[in-house]
């Protein structure tokens, strides 16, 4: 039996404290998140596809005292896959890139992502030079990625094998200009 | 002509560590090698090597969200590989400075560089950049201060364009 996403996000976000910062990817993961608690620390995007990854490396560069996790699908990952590439050369020690793998994109009809077809993503961000790569495929790997987030040491890759199922939609804002503002009123910036 | 290497690169690159860039986001270039020689050796300066230029765009979008400020160094043909990505910087008006190399445009070689380079300014507008461009070694210093200010001053997208006659034509053959 896969995760479900839903209760995966509130996992892995319940008990936050102020210093983690999370992007959530577009679609599925942002609902995910919206549902699993609005935050000012969390900069949801409703586009920018294959972009995530890259802007948590940015704001984990910026901000070296806290910690970042983007928490994104694998269609969004598959997109910007060379960005793992780039994150396996800088290797900052706040960051967490997690993906929650369906192997399929949901928000366009369920169509199968490379990562049905066998892409192994947990592979390629070991190939990559991400030093802790986890599969997580139950509830106890969840709660120890959950513990991980709290106390972030070195760049961190996760695959969170998740159920394809589309549960109904939770929007946060989607103002952009508001969403930048308030997180960086949240961080003091 | 001497051979004497020319000296804007060095002012752009105290323009950026003076406007108190922290992050520079590149995919290597022939006419940004003396700028990305300097940010490397540059301790304050974080560079960034980048797969594909849309990872910069987003890679300053995060550097803003953090409180730091960010530059991003391309060559024209990576402006193609942006526009979707500019998205970001123009909903959220993310401050994104970059500078870029042009080719495609004066005395190039390589043909299958005329078709972005000749369209580089228009994508550029119609992204909302505002375009500061720079044809001779007096301009640069001039422009890229303009550049800093407007982006990180106003949250603007701003192109610094160095032009292809400012750079010197690639040498095929030896």
């Amino acid at each position: 039996m896969r995760l479900g996403r839903r209760a995966a996000m509130a996992t892995l976000l319940a008990g936050r404290d102020d210093n983690l910062l999370v992007v959530p990817g577009l679609g599925s993961t942002a609902w995910d998140a919206a549902a699993a608690g609005d935050n000012d620390r969390n900069f949801y995007l409703w586009g920018a596809m294959g972009g995530a990854a890259m802007i948590g490396l940015g704001l984990a560069l910026a901000q070296p005292r806290r910690r970042v996790a983007v928490i994104t699908g694998d269609g969004e990952m598959l997109m910007g896959l060379g960005s793992l590439a780039t994150i396996g050369i800088q290797q900052p020690r706040n960051l967490a890139i997690v993906v929650f793998d369906n192997g399929v994109y949901g928000e366009t009809g369920m169509q199968p992502s490379h990562t049905q077809g066998g892409v192994d993503l947990i592979a390629v961000a070991g190939a990559c030079g991400v030093a802790t790569c986890l599969d997580v495929r139950d509830e106890n790997a969840l709660v120890d990625l959950a513990q991980r987030l709290k106390t972030l040491d070195g760049t961190l890759f996760a695959r969170v094998l998740i159920a394809a199922e589309e549960p109904p939609r939770v929007l946060p804002l989607r103002d952009g200009v508001k969403l930048k503002e308030r997180f960086r009123a949240a961080l003091g910036v | 002509m001497s051979e004497r290497k020319p000296d804007w690169p060095d002012r752009l690159f105290e323009i950026l560590k003076g406007g108190g860039v922290r992050q520079v986001g590149y995919v290597p270039d022939a006419g940004h090698a003396r700028l990305i020689e300097r940010i490397r050796a540059d301790d304050e300066i974080r560079d960034v090597a980048l797969t594909t230029e849309e990872e910069g765009v987003a890679l300053a979008a995060g550097a803003w969200l953090g409180g730091d400020r960010a530059a991003l160094l391309m060559q024209s043909s990576g402006v193609g590989n942006c526009i979707n990505m500019f998205s970001l910087a123009r909903t959220c008006r993310f401050p994104l400075l970059m500078f870029i190399t042009m080719r495609g445009e004066w005395e190039e070689f390589n043909p299958w560089q005329v078709p972005m380079g000749s369209i580089v300014d228009p994508v550029l507008r119609l992204c909302d950049a505002e375009i500061y461009r720079a044809n001779v070694p007096g301009q640069v210093a001039g422009v890229a201060e303009r550049a800093v200010q407007r982006a990180f001053g106003n949250e603007r997208i701003a192109a610094v364009i160095l032009s292809q006659q400012l750079i010197g034509k690639k040498v095929w053959t030896k």
